[in-house]
């Protein structure tokens, strides 16, 4: 529970501000709040009876925004028929349907809270959240209820609902992964039936049994191998068609050519009385492969989704001046010269120019500028960044396809499509030995052809059995399925099959700044005081004049001052780009860069030998009328053992880089702070993907971190790429790996973890193909009976696995 | 062992009928959200419905009691 300290907010659990007095009582206790926009959501809580939200929550909510009229009114664009063509499905005459991207889930007791207040609502039909991806579908009747009023009661009760078009991707997920377990179950299902009546099979083998029955046995295990060969297992033959048409042997050659075969010369058995059947094998080898293939696909699809939410990045709304004033209307019908309004707090929604107004653009998500960049009439802003202080007016240059954002977007699919493939170790061997094994099972059963045709059919299949790879095509799945499970334990998610193979091989390691190396937020890092004023007061005082203001450095004050402030400023001033002016107990201050608060001030200010002063860090000055009192040094602030991380890098042989969009001075300083000599400044994402392409031309092997859209293209391109956990869902989207910890060692222990693997799937591979090559020669002469080519089997491939389980212990040894 | 020759056709009909099970189960969505449903079994609004010392009161006073 929280809430039990009173100086923190019941509902979001940030430090309640002094002289605030926000209440609300819940089962009969009072209890604080931090702000209106808290208060109004605990108080929509409790007036809809769902007060248990509070004791079942396992994680603290969200901040609530305070619902201004202005943004609910905005939420009823949603209800123009034209808007809605993109997500909203009819049913029925007045019977509508939709799919919600919910911000704010935090927990399973926030699916109840959402489920209960929406589905409650008179006109509401279904309701129903998807915990795992934080979807929701609803339906409603039209004629008792709009889309914007269930919009509404999801943000009274503190959460963000965006709609979104499931139509395209989420459909195709929905149905891979229905086939896939339905396949995975029919192949399961048969595993078991038939390795019941082959353990039947086998002790009648060895006891005696009679023989209509062993036929019986065999014909019903024929039956129920039938559809797990020709529906679980047909995904491998198709994709094994698709290798040989392009003329390369890959992994599911072989896997076919087992499935095939073994199947085919049971049937054989069954239908001429003969030999032996291996019905069992064949069903149980389906199951092993689909199970590990399920899983990799449910990694793959939840990256996959994340790439939806890339739409959040630009507004759904926008507001263009007309001759009639201002009105709302959806991003999609702007056009190339509107004038739009942007507020304060808001992204914009196109690229443009400010023709009114200045304010600090925070741009760090698609150039990776750690700090917002004041902007005033002229300047251009892109579309995606967010406007921090004043409202501005903009002239729209370019929408839709034109625009940053498009183009960003266009670069990652290029990147994709170039990426340089590693060819696999277990396709590379898996193709030599099926082409050598083809030619041998030829020419020993021609030899045999010549010498004995009686013998020829069952000696070239037991050949086949006995050499079958499944211990082969077993190695490398077995032993990266084990590691991946002891990797998303630590909180490195796998997305993509190849990253853990490719990450061992990697030389080269690139790292972003703003965000994956650091915090990718400013905090405090010295003070200077020239006066009595102590550092502590200096910080509250300049708290009090940031109250209230959403700018990165007021987040910085407010963390940093006492709890609660006894300080309150008066008639608050902001000047975008510049500072803020206040007065407090009816004297003057200013806060800023150093040219506006010098403006300010009588004597002269001399800051010059001040003790504390780091070069690469933001200045923020603090003075009265009278004189300068302080001088604060921010910067972003290292990652917790950030040096560490790079020197174990080093110490595995990985050439470390760090690539920024910021400028020299900010990248320089970080890199000597951890210890990487090679470092490029002022990257676009263009450059960036140059300099990967260009180690990559050298024949470097490249592992990209990165967490923000500028890196998205980049993160495609490198050969194995890790986005951060807290990044922008397109850097996830298109990287290989997510490092969700956000803890830097654990990308060490990462690496270290794929060379294990590596080095277990050279160990498989190894033994796969010296049993292999011992049976081989065995079987060719005919020294080995079928069933003896089953058992073979089956040890060999149960050897692969658990060696691959090895790789569930611990990461450091 | 002749009894085997309807035991194993028998034990077929059940595997047919578990496989028609999981694919219905597949069809009608109960593999989509796998965490969710884990959670949502120990959150229902069964409060006002667990006994209290005065069983005569009604919902709706329990209800205001408990404020």
């Amino acid at each position: 529970m929280n809430g039990e300290n009173e100086e923190n907010c019941f509902h979001c659990s940030l430090p309640v501000p002094k002289n605030t007095t926000y209440h609300v009582e819940i089962d009969g206790v009072e209890h604080a709040m931090c702000c209106p926009g808290c208060q109004a959501v605990a108080k929509a809580i409790v007036d809809g009876g769902l007060t248990s939200f509070y004791q079942y929550r396992t994680d603290t909510s969200p901040t609530a925004r305070a619902a201004v009229p202005e943004v609910l009114q905005e939420l009823t664009l949603y209800d123009k028929p034209e808007l809605q063509r993109t997500f909203v499905s009819t049913d029925d005459k007045n019977v509508k349907q939709a799919s919600l991207i919910l911000e704010g889930i935090v927990c399973a007791a926030c699916v109840w809270l959402n489920e209960r207040h929406i589905s409650a609502l008179p006109g509401v039909i279904e309701f129903r959240v998807n915990y795992s991806s934080h979807r929701a579908r609803v339906r409603w009747d039209d004629t008792q209820i709009h889309l914007s009023d269930i919009l509404q009661a999801i943000v009274s009760i503190g959460y963000l609902a965006h709609p979104f078009d499931a139509g395209r991707q989420e459909e195709v997920y929905k149905k891979e992964r229905s086939h896939a377990l339905k396949r995975l179950a029919i192949a399961g299902l048969g595993a078991i039936q038939v390795m019941m009546l082959a353990v039947a099979l086998y002790a009648g083998d060895y006891s005696g049994m009679d023989a209509g029955l062993e036929h019986f046995m065999r014909w019903i295990s024929l039956l129920i191998a039938t559809p797990v060969v020709f529906y679980s297992a047909r995904s491998f033959f198709s994709s094994a068609w698709r290798d040989l048409k392009v003329r390369q042997l890959g992994m599911d050659v072989p896997v076919s050519l087992a499935i095939g075969l073994a199947y085919a010369a049971s049937c054989w058995a069954t239908i001429t009385r003969s030999g032996e059947v291996y019905f069992d094998s064949v069903t149980m080898f389906t199951f092993f492969l689909l199970a590990g293939r399920f899983l990799e696909m449910g990694a793959r699809q939840k990256a996959g989704q994340a790439a939806e939410e890339l739409v959040k990045l630009l507004p759904a709304m926008a507001t263009r001046i007309t001759d009639g004033g201002d009105e709302t209307i959806a991003v999609s019908e702007l056009l190339t010269g509107d004038k739009v309004r942007i507020k304060p707090g808001d992204s914009v929604p196109a690229d443009g120019v400010i023709l009114e107004g200045r304010s600090s653009i925070d741009e760090s998500l698609l150039t990776g500028e750690s700090h917002p960049l004041a902007k005033t009439i002229d300047d251009k802003v892109i579309g995606g960044t967010v406007n921090i202080e004043s409202p501005l007016v903009i002239e729209v240059q370019e929408v839709g396809e034109d625009t940053v954002l498009a183009s960003i977007q266009r670069l990652l699919d290029r990147a994709q499509l170039e990426k340089p493939s590693i060819a696999k170790t277990a396709d590379k061997v898996a193709a030599v030995f099926v082409g050598f094994l083809l030619v041998l099972v030829s020419l020993v059963a021609a030899w045999w052809w010549q010498h004995d045709p009686d013998q020829a059919f069952w000696i070239a299949l037991s050949l086949l059995v006995v050499t079958c790879p499944c211990a082969l095509s077993l190695a490398t799945p077995a032993a990266m399925t084990a590691a991946t499970g002891s990797l998303t334990r630590l909180g490195v998610l796998t997305t993509r099959g190849h990253a853990l193979e490719t990450l061992a091989k990697v030389t080269h390691v690139v790292l972003d700044k703003t965000g994956t190396l650091t915090q990718g937020r400013l905090a405090l890092e010295s003070i200077d005081v020239f006066s009595e004023i102590d550092k502590q007061q200096c910080i509250n005082i300049a708290a009090a004049l940031e109250l209230g203001s959403e700018h990165p450095v007021a987040k910085v004050f407010l963390h940093e001052a006492d709890v609660p402030n006894s300080i309150a400023a008066e008639e608050v001033e902001a000047i975008p780009g510049q500072g803020v002016t206040a007065l407090i107990k009816g004297v003057r201050y200013r806060l800023g860069n150093a040219c506006y608060v010098e403006g300010g001030v009588k004597a002269p200010f001399n800051h010059a030998g001040g003790a504390e002063q780091p070069k690469h860090a933001t200045e923020i000055y603090l003075a009265n009328e009278d004189q300068l009192l302080a001088v604060f040094y921010l910067s972003d602030e290292l990652r917790e053992q950030a040096a560490e991380s790079v020197q174990a890098l080093k110490a595995l042989g990985k050439q470390v880089w760090l690539v920024s969009g910021d400028n020299e001075e900010a990248v320089s300083y970080i890199a000597g702070q951890v210890g990487i000599e090679n470092t490029r400044y002022s990257m676009k994402p263009e450059d960036k993907l140059a300099v990967i392409h260009e180690l990559q031309a050298n024949g470097e092997i490249v592992a990209m971190i990165g967490d923000g859209v500028n890196d998205a293209p980049v993160l495609a391109a490198a050969q194995v790429s890790i986005a951060m956990g807290g990044g922008t869902q397109l850097a996830q989207a298109s990287a290989d790996m997510v490092l969700l910890s956000e803890h830097l060692p654990h990308l060490v222990d990462a690496i270290k973890m794929a060379r294990r693997s590596v080095d277990i799937v050279h160990q498989n591979l190894a033994w796969a193909l010296i049993y292999n090559v011992l049976a081989l020669p065995l079987a060719s002469m005919g020294y080995i009976a079928p069933w003896m080519a089953a058992i073979g089997m089956s040890a060999s491939s149960l050897v692969v696995v658990l060696n691959a389980l090895r790789l569930n212990k611990s990461v450091d040894t | 062992m002749e009894i085997l020759y309807v035991l194993i056709p028998l034990g077929l009909l059940v595997l047919g009928v578990a496989i028609w099970g999981f694919i219905w189960a597949v069809k009608t969505g109960q593999f989509d959200d796998m965490e969710g449903p884990a959670h949502r079994i120990l959150m229902d609004d069964d409060d006002i419905r667990i006994p209290t010392r005065n069983p005569e009161k009604t919902l709706h006073e329990q209800k205001s009691e408990k404020k």
